[in-house]
């Protein structure tokens, strides 16, 4: 028994199950009123009965965070390479990219609203624009720390720089490209929510503040926990791809 | 390929702290030469200098080779750390200099190469699964590979079991004949062993010594192998 509780699925399911129980114990010692804190079970019901609903604006989510992770991603490891290759962009560029991250990314929800519309563009740009910075950084940073007993070896067989990037700096790199696409993982619905409550017609940031213009607590909370849900599951699949890929043993 | 003997003559100074002072080194062509030395004397920097390596470090002199065509393009380096890349096969690695040039890689040589250095089953295989003795073969494989007639080696062996060690000096002694050698250690053993040539650096500048008879490598156990390691050893002690 002692020994199931290091299983990591028991370990999730033991952790879920004390967090309801404390849940509940809240609910029914403080006996709030439903539209304050609504109890495990009308939450569960809730997301039952409005499955098809949490689950399309769920999915549309989802493919706006997909998409702005896999743009962010792709942008911020060719600037990432960019960067390491020219010293010039790096003296020029870096201290903007750092300034710009003083800049709440918030911020400019509305302005990329009033650029964008109400579609996925947007919520996509703001994805991109916030995990941006991390992806960038955490690769760049990889990229500049190459052993320098490597770059000699290098240099001693007669390497082109651009063969240097391709075949040393880039693949020793790659694992600090796996930890900015971590971050990012976690990163991406948060830019992508908030650009939902800026202006949207779909999504579950709309169906947030939809619940709660109807003071439907019990829907404001199962679509927290289906945003919940989201987010480690684009977790988990990140960090399976760069286990897979990226990473080293 | 005739390898062309090398000489060093000049001083070298980090900022304003001398790292070596006014020497001449001769390494004889298609020789080993073994460089002794306490740590810090500055022979890594030396042989940096030579490998065109050290940027930092200012050097007031010249490095020529004997038939007087310049260097680059004619050394291979080969270093106390296996410097194999983690993510590429055994395979891969051997023939990482040829991928660093862009030229069409030659696997049938480099399979061949490693063969020669007993890892003829070990081709598909990442460094993390090989011994420090295997991962140390491959990297000599990669050497090989590169072809150079100057082989620059810093300290290749001084991470290795003694056992483990004797092997790779028999194995390169073998495979880089022909070839200048130049080798910084910080074995008396080692040079005593594999010297053509054994010159101590100290921080009043070289000295050569008389290396045991025979040809290289010699015998462990030879007596006058032995002496010669005893007599460098002593004199590294008085020097320090």
């Amino acid at each position: 028994m002692r020994g199931l509780w290091k299983t990591p699925g028991a370990s999730i399911a033991g952790s879920a199950l004390l967090a309801i129980l404390l849940w509940q114990a809240v609910v029914s010692l403080a006996a709030p009123p439903s539209y304050i804190l609504p109890g495990p079970y009308d939450v569960a019901e809730t997301l039952i009965t409005q499955r098809g609903q949490i689950w399309h604006h769920t999915w549309y989510t989802a493919s706006e965070v997909l998409l702005g992770l896999a743009l962010g991603a792709v942008l911020g490891a060719l600037s990432a390479i960019g960067l390491a290759a020219s010293p010039l962009a790096t003296a020029l560029l870096r201290p903007m990219m750092v300034f710009s991250q003083a800049i709440p990314v918030f911020v400019l929800a509305p302005i990329l609203t009033l650029w964008l519309g109400y579609g996925i563009w947007p919520k996509v740009i703001m994805a991109l624009l916030i995990i941006y910075f991390p992806v960038t950084s955490a690769f760049f940073d990889a990229l500049m720390r190459t052993p320098q007993s490597w770059l000699d070896l290098a240099r001693v067989m007669g390497a082109s720089r651009g063969r240097v990037m391709r075949h040393i700096r880039i693949p020793a790199a790659l694992p600090g490209l796996a930890s900015g696409l971590r971050l990012a993982a976690v990163y991406a619905p948060i830019g992508v929510i908030i650009s939902e409550w800026v202006g949207a017609s779909q999504g579950l940031g709309y169906l947030i503040l939809l619940a709660l213009g109807r003071v439907k607590v019990d829907l404001m909370f199962a679509t927290t926990i289906a945003l919940a849900v989201m987010t480690l599951l684009v977790y988990a699949g990140v960090d399976r791809a760069c286990r897979r890929w990226l990473d080293r043993a | 390929m005739t390898a062309p003997g090398l000489t060093l003559t000049g001083s070298a100074a980090f900022g304003d702290t001398p790292v070596f002072g006014p020497l001449t080194l001769k390494v004889p062509a298609g020789q080993w030469t073994c460089l002794l030395g306490p740590s810090g004397v500055g022979k890594t920097t030396l042989l940096r200098l030579v490998a065109g390596l050290d940027a930092l470090t200012h050097f007031d002199g010249t490095i020529t080779a004997s038939d007087g065509s310049p260097l680059p393009g004619r050394l291979a380096l080969m270093a106390q750390s296996d410097l194999l890349m983690p993510w590429l096969t055994v395979l891969e690695n051997t023939l990482l200099g040829g991928r660093l040039r862009g030229d069409p890689p030659d696997k049938d040589r480099a399979r061949d190469v490693l063969s020669r250095v007993g890892l003829g089953n070990h081709q598909a295989k990442r460094p993390g699964a090989l011994s420090g003795g295997q991962r140390q073969r491959v990297a000599l494989a990669r050497t090989l590979m590169e072809d150079r007639p100057v082989v620059l080696l810093d300290e290749p062996f001084s991470a290795l079991d003694a056992k483990t060690r004797a092997e790779m000096q028999d194995m390169a002694c073998e495979l880089l004949k022909g070839r200048t050698v130049l080798m910084v250690t910080h074995d008396p053993g080692e040079a005593a062993r594999l010297g053509h040539k054994i010159t101590v650096m100290e921080s009043s500048g070289l000295r050569d010594v008389t290396p045991p008879p025979g040809a290289i490598p010699r015998a462990v156990d030879a007596p006058e192998t032995l002496r010669t390691q005893a007599d460098l050893l002593a004199q590294l002690l008085r020097a320090a």
